[in-house]
């Protein structure tokens, strides 16, 4: 017997996950294994992403801000006490002088991704379309320029590291299936449908009673906690952080891989970081070099980066809509046509 | 003093700003479409300028001015006109892979290469880069070259526009694509011209770039672009002139921000290493107050979806 819909679009995403884990745990050389972990994170960051951008309509180039958010702060409270104030002598006292464990920062992580969402969501939600993808690209870079100038809160220019590297296989699963489980929970909820019905038509939905401005902010807030909590799974797995890497590559990258799976389904997300994902490992794989009959074929480095962008291309250009088109995992999937868009004159 | 010398700088890169904005607004009128790619295209150009930089500068230009028209192009028909009725955010996203693409292009080559250092030397018009003393004033050449480089492009551009019977077709596609299609005009030839344009002008500024930091990476324009963008929308991007403002305007703030605090202190907001903040902020205010756009006309006009 078939599980119920709803739990097949749950379990799609969830299997997907746990099959890239379980294939890297058994099948791949341990040193390869760290870029299927990244992986994992990156499909819990882009199901965090989503869930703004994906349930709202409106475009955020400001997620990767509560990203680098919980980075930096899992990050810098984990150091190991004896070792920090020699590493980071000028961070703020009660950073300096504490030391959190590494489960309880990553609920320090998505705690502060969240309430910064939440202040920075408050006046920035009463905007939409352009402008408000601007003024989320802005908070970007305040984000940014404050992370890697400002060596009371982080490491500034430098790259922190020392950070205990705790992000193995069972906690990038698992906290990749916690935020798509939220992610999912709260698209099912009456607080989604609402919002959801908002991004199909703004105008309607105002009629029916829905206060946009508070659904926009419930589901920034809460993407951007759990961009937090990605944040702070990503920082453990590298065992380092500098602010490059929680800016423009990753933002891009990330909305990127939520366009290329399906902007408007929980699965199109996960699956375009999969998908990215393992292209990626697969092209920068061959950048060492390929054995094929006994021939080594080895290409040029940053080769990997401009056959991931084609590939990018390629997907979009073939699939306009996504691979998944945006619609959630179904196992009748074959038989079900896609919803017909009525197509747009221009 | 001093604040009269800031303030020509900051008029001279409100100048290089304000053609990269009108590029940018000119794809947008046409495509409604914000084009990531186009910090990439003065990439290009400016590898023409450093690739052929024994030649005669006027050969040397006109190249770079060759490779950014055709590169535009190039990028309009194999990513922006199949992808002409898809939703906005995969045309966005696939402006995020041509930027990806060129800009990692330009590293492979750099890398194949094996160049020493990062960055191609550019010597064209390098003469333009000494000063012209006017009392105790210090005018760098380049920046008398970019305001009236800025101004006769901005010119023969509202000739084009008004003058000409394919400006009329620009100016009637961007204010409404349909109707204008209906009354005759060419979809195809009149979104080429625009991307054309926006190829040349790219080149301009890259050539003024160029002059300013005698060289090329493969980052030239990324920075640039971006602030740009989020100027011209702040200025507001229904309209090119408003776009324009707001190109000039966050060039303007950029240099005499960068200019009047002081070089150096850590806390936020004491120095210029904050300057990327206070103009973020500006911005943000400024979106707030006025959706639509700084000079925008009007109250809050139709904003489209990103």
């Amino acid at each position: 017997m078939k599980p119920p819909p709803a739990l097949q679009e749950l379990l799609g995403p969830i299997a997907l996950v746990a099959a890239l884990a379980l294939f890297s745990g058994l099948f791949v050389s341990p040193g390869d294994q760290v870029k299927y972990l990244t992986a994992i994170v990156y499909a819990a960051i882009v199901a965090a992403l989503y869930v703004f951008v994906g349930n709202s309509g409106v475009i955020s180039f400001g997620q990767v801000s509560f990203v680098a958010v919980g980075a930096f702060s899992a990050g810098v409270m984990t150091i190991p006490i004896d070792t920090k104030p020699g590493v980071l002598p000028t961070l703020f006292p009660l950073l300096r002088d504490h030391t959190i464990s590494s489960a309880w920062s990553l609920a320090l992580a998505a705690g502060l991704g969240g309430v910064y969402a939440f202040a920075v969501g408050i006046p920035l939600m009463r905007l939409s379309g352009i402008a408000a993808g601007i003024a989320t690209l802005a908070v970007l870079g305040i984000t940014y320029n404050l992370f890697y100038n400002w060596n009371s809160i982080g490491p500034g220019a430098t790259v922190e590291s020392l950070i205990p590297v705790t992000t193995d296989y069972w906690q990038a699963t698992i906290g990749a299936v916690v935020v798509i489980v939220v992610a999912y929970g709260y698209q099912r909820s009456r607080f989604g449908r609402q919002l959801r019905a908002a991004r199909e038509d703004p105008a309607a939905a105002r009629a029916a009673g829905i206060d946009i401005h508070r659904q926009r902010l419930l589901a920034f807030t809460l993407s951007g906690a759990l961009s937090g909590f990605a944040g702070g799974l990503y920082v453990h797995l590298l065992g380092s952080i500098g602010a490059n890497q929680v800016y423009l590559d990753l933002t891009f990258l990330t909305l990127a891989m939520l366009v290329v799976g399906g902007i408007s389904s929980l699965f199109g997300a996960v699956v375009g970081a999969v998908v990215i994902s393992l292209f990626n490992i697969l092209l920068s794989n061959s950048e060492l070099g390929i054995h094929v009959f006994g021939w080594t074929i080895t290409a040029p480095s940053g080769t990997s980066l401009v056959g991931i962008a084609i590939i990018m291309l390629a997907i979009l250009l073939l699939r306009p809509a996504g691979i998944t088109g945006g619609r959630e995992f179904s196992l009748d999937w074959a038989r079900r046509r896609p919803p017909r868009k009525s197509p747009a004159v221009r | 003093m001093i604040h009269v010398q800031n303030i020509i700088d900051a008029i001279g890169l409100g100048a290089v700003f304000a053609l990269i904005a009108v590029g940018i607004g000119l794809v947008f009128g046409v495509l409604r479409l914000i084009n990531f790619a186009y910090g990439q295209l003065i990439m290009l150009a400016a590898y023409a300028l450093a690739f052929t930089d024994s030649w005669p500068d006027a050969a040397s230009v006109l190249a770079a001015v060759l490779v950014a028209v055709a590169a535009s192009l190039v990028m309009e028909r194999i990513a922006f006109r199949p992808l002409r009725t898809a939703d906005p955010s995969t045309m966005l996203v696939a402006t995020f892979a041509l930027a990806y693409l060129l800009e990692n292009a330009a590293l492979v080559q750099y890398t194949y290469r094996q160049h020493g250092i990062i960055g191609d030397p550019i010597g064209t018009l390098a003469q333009l880069n000494q000063a012209v003393t006017i009392g105790s004033l210090h005018v760098r050449w380049v920046s008398i070259l970019a305001i009236g480089t800025g101004a006769v492009s901005l010119a023969a551009l509202a000739l084009l526009l008004n003058r000409t019977s394919i400006g009329l077709q620009m100016r009637a596609a961007s204010m409404d694509f349909r109707t204008a299609r209906l009354l005759g005009v060419r979809a195809d030839t009149v979104i080429m011209a625009s991307v054309a344009v926006a190829g040349v002008l790219a080149a301009v500024a890259a050539v003024v770039l160029s002059i300013g930091s005698a060289s090329v990476t493969p980052t030239t324009g990324l920075y640039e672009t971006l602030f740009v963008l989020v100027g011209v929308v702040a200025g507001g991007i229904d309209r090119l002139l408003s776009a324009t403002l707001g190109g000039f305007a966050i060039g303007f703030a950029i240099s005499i921000v960068g200019a009047e605090l002081p070089s150096s202190g850590e806390t936020p907001f004491t120095s210029n290493l904050y300057m990327p903040s206070v103009i973020y902020l500006a911005v943000i205010v400024a979106l707030l107050l006025r959706p639509a756009g700084l000079f925008a006309r009007g109250g809050p006009g139709s904003v489209e979806r990103v």
